[in-house]
């Protein structure tokens, strides 16, 4: 399922760099949003990237009880779990969201992409399990399950919403208005869906695969903070200072708890 | 008609148009022309004078839903600061219209806390306080969040047989048993694991109480939150079927009338004497058919908040009861919605967020457990003579009271005792009542039998009737952490063994009218007699 959130967040570096094609690593279960159209806006710049990894050792995912649900139940071949923590080899850190908190200079603004962020209900779990999206950017909510889900946003800077998908091919779009770190989106029916959005009114951002990689490039010329956002460990941050195109490294590392 | 906007004027304007009818005022609104939720300048002194002295005790000083009281109240006081808000004639995640607002407050929210203001603060207060509470949020002075009601139509015609049966397919196919249940009693599968954004336990509406349902019960009140959600619980709105054609507007309607239809057409009427009419059989099963003919009595419940440990969000609201007696015996069938059929390990964490939320009156916390369902009917030990009754909370040590105590976890079996205070039962040897019930889908039936007479007369309550004999009904839901002194309570009702009306009831008034019939005759026929012998003289 991760190979959704790359195809979506790879989709957006390629708003930003074109060159820097984010792809390679993404295995899409289902059809990514055209993302090159937009290329031709995309500028040069500055680049981080680096790895996540914990230490310790990974809280376990609880099973879910999908016995309500059949449809879904159906779709796995062993008990599904939650996601809570998803790791790759020798520690990798999947699904951290990593942005650029502050440095981006206060008057400089960023167009918001007309491509959505897709977020798809199947087999009774989100794809992607967390995403980035920027304000004004539409957010397309797909039901592929012949079930109810509900998807509610909580959030603070953000209105929230809780709208129905009784059924399957059902689609609901939505926007942020304000930028939000992170906006929780969950389904109520389903009490172990949750789903995180991070919100940014720039397109410096990235959610780490699953071998805990993550690239966030087009930055302009400055010294940025950067934080990792993790939904059981936390947030860490880093400081980088970019000059021109050069590409710098920033790896977090978290305490497993 | 109600003024659509009337926190958006400043303060003068209300002040001027205050005294007049709601049309001046809506009036005042269209000569205005001012956008909506404009807030900027307006004089809100006023208004948080109000809300410090009538508000701010549960829904705190900055409006955060944190007040004093706030820990003693599931659901929690509305928390103003993120203008999020169940009630509205909005889409979902947008805010309330000030006539939303404006009837919250008059109005109060049905089955919460919440009181109507409308009979204690006047136009101007109301008003005043509800331009304050929008100060809470910058939401409000946010000009692109405007809030644009729905244009939510009328219902179509024919809402007989057929559309509730176009309803409870809908019910079904878009997923309200998920959490409301098959039958509507807020007990699906989804039920135990709800929350609103808080964190806070939130129970799936049960369905039959219409009278409590926040923001009314009418099929139109329905049909508005069907399409609005109400934000902040886990409700969604399901406009979007309607966008998607998913479903037709028709068909959403079908789905409130169905929704409505599950509650008694008039909010049910409490009466203080149960009549037990005399039968020729006695009914021991709760679904015996016997028991349909039986009128039935609604007598309300509230939490037990007189002795420690006190206990305010009670899960049972009310009992509907039914009696009958033969010659020598009594049956007595209460009835009660529950969403749980206790011990019901599902609901643990529904039971540590309703402890985590809720203030203990000691510091101790304590852990959830799988308690069962309780019910228990109470009545004196001997019928008395006099006005005065055994204290109504389960008498007191020197006037003990009679008590038939059933638990879900032996449910075939109910216990007979004395109990001398809330904290003191005292179990009768050999004098347990017959009991049986049934859970069904959210709901206990539990049928009580017992011989009017016993012999063990002086602690044995002896039935009789002719006589009002105090009644009163006590009803802990396990999966909600009720057990000991948490539980839901009633007051003292009366109960009536009516006896056969014997035959010179109906006789003798027969009897008395023919009499003064014929009398009356007579009276006319000798003055008409007298009147024709003047006449023939004349």
């Amino acid at each position: 399922m991760n190979g959704r959130i790359f195809s979506v967040v790879g989709g957006m570096f390629l708003l930003t760099v074109c060159s820097k094609g984010n792809q390679s690593n993404a295995a899409p279960v289902a059809p990514p949003p055209a993302p090159a159209a937009a290329a031709d806006i995309a500028t040069a710049g500055g680049t981080i990237t680096g790895k996540i990894k914990f230490t310790g050792t990974a809280p376990r995912n609880p099973a879910i009880d999908m016995s309500e649900e059949a449809a879904c139940k159906a779709k796995y071949p062993t008990t599904p779990t939650e996601e809570n923590v998803v790791s790759g080899p020798a520690n990798a850190l999947a699904n951290v969201f990593v942005y650029v908190k502050s440095g981006v200079p206060a008057g400089q603004t960023f167009t918001a992409p007309t491509t959505p962020v897709v977020l798809d209900q199947n087999g009774c779990r989100y794809h992607p399990h967390v995403l980035g999206i920027m304000v004004g950017q539409p957010l397309e909510i797909q039901n592929s399950d012949p079930v109810l889900h509900n998807i509610k946003a909580i959030a603070k800077a953000n209105r929230p919403f809780n709208v129905s998908q009784p059924g399957a091919g059902m689609k609901t779009s939505r926007t942020f208005s304000a930028p939000e770190v992170m906006v929780n989106l969950e389904c109520n029916v389903h009490g172990w869906m949750h789903a995180y959005a991070g919100v940014r009114s720039d397109p410096f951002f990235a959610v780490s695969k699953p071998d805990g990689s993550f690239t966030i490039s087009g930055l302009p010329p400055g010294t940025f903070t950067i934080e990792a956002w993790h939904e059981k460990f936390g947030t860490q941050t880093a400081t980088v200072t970019i000059a021109g195109t050069e590409s710098k490294t920033a790896n977090f590392t978290f305490a497993a708890h | 008609m109600e003024a659509e906007d009337v926190g958006s004027e400043r303060g003068g304007q209300v002040m001027a148009v205050g005294r007049l009818g709601g049309w001046a005022v809506g009036l005042a609104i269209l000569l205005t022309a001012e956008p909506t939720n404009r807030l900027t300048a307006q004089d809100t002194t006023a208004g948080k004078h109000v809300y410090q002295k009538w508000c701010a005790g549960c829904h705190g000083d900055n409006g955060a839903g944190d007040g004093p009281a706030a820990k003693h109240m599931i659901p929690p006081p509305r928390d103003f600061t993120g203008a999020i808000y169940q009630i509205r004639s909005t889409p979902s995640g947008q805010l309330p219209t000030d006539a939303d607002l404006l009837r919250s407050i008059d109005e109060g929210l049905f089955g919460t806390a919440m009181p109507g203001w409308k009979s204690r603060l006047s136009d101007r207060q109301r008003r005043d306080v509800l331009a304050y509470i929008k100060t809470f949020s910058s939401f409000f002075t946010d000009t692109t969040q405007r809030p644009q009601p729905i244009a939510f139509g009328s219902a179509p015609g024919g809402g007989g047989a057929e559309a509730l049966k176009v309803g409870r397919q809908l019910y079904d196919s878009i997923g309200c048993r998920k959490c409301h249940g098959d039958q509507g009693r807020g007990d699906g599968p989804s039920a135990p694991t709800l929350k609103d954004d808080a964190g806070h336990p939130i129970f799936a509406t049960n369905l039959h109480e219409n009278w409590r349902f926040n923001g009314g019960g009418t099929v139109e009140d329905i049909y508005h939150r069907l399409r609005t959600g109400l934000d902040g619980t886990p409700m969604p709105s399901f406009s979007d079927l309607l966008e998607n054609k998913f479903l037709t507007d028709e068909q959403l309607w079908r789905v409130a009338q169905y929704v409505r239809s599950l509650s008694p057409k008039e909010t049910p009427v409490v009466r203080d004497v149960l009549h037990a009419p005399l039968a020729k059989r006695l009914p021991h099963s709760p679904d015996d058919s016997a028991w349909t003919a039986v009128d039935v009595y609604w007598f309300p419940l509230v939490g037990q908040i007189v002795h420690k440990q006190r206990w305010f969000a009670p899960a049972v609201t009310g009992v509907w009861v039914k009696a009958v007696h033969t010659a020598d015996s009594i049956a007595l069938r209460v009835v009660w919605d529950d969403r749980s059929e206790s011990p019901d390990t599902a609901w643990l964490g529904h039971i540590g967020r309703v402890l985590a939320s809720l203030d203990t009156d000691d510091s101790t916390r304590e852990q959830p457990a799988p308690w069962p369902d309780q019910l228990a009917v109470q009545f004196p030990v001997t019928i008395p003579s006099g006005m005065e009754r055994p204290y109504f909370l389960m008498g007191s040590a020197s006037a003990p009271v009679y008590q038939w105590r059933w638990s879900s976890s032996s449910r075939s079996a109910a216990v007979a005792g004395l109990a001398r205070g809330i904290d003191r039962f005292d179990p009768l040897p050999g004098g347990a009542p017959g009991a049986q019930a049934v859970y069904d889908h959210g709901q206990w039936r539990v049928v009580f039998t017992r011989a009017l007479a016993s012999a063990d007369t002086a602690s044995q309550f002896p039935f009789r009737s002719g006589r009002a004999i105090p009644v009163a009904f006590f009803a802990s839901d396990g999966s909600n952490g009720e057990h000991g002194t948490r539980m839901a309570i009633s007051t003292w009702y009366f109960l009536a063994l009516d006896e056969p009306v014997p035959a010179r009831v109906f006789i003798s008034p027969v009897l008395a009218m023919v009499l003064t019939l014929g009398l009356g005759m007579l009276v006319v026929w000798r003055a008409q007699q007298k009147t024709s012998y003047r006449k023939g003289r004349q």
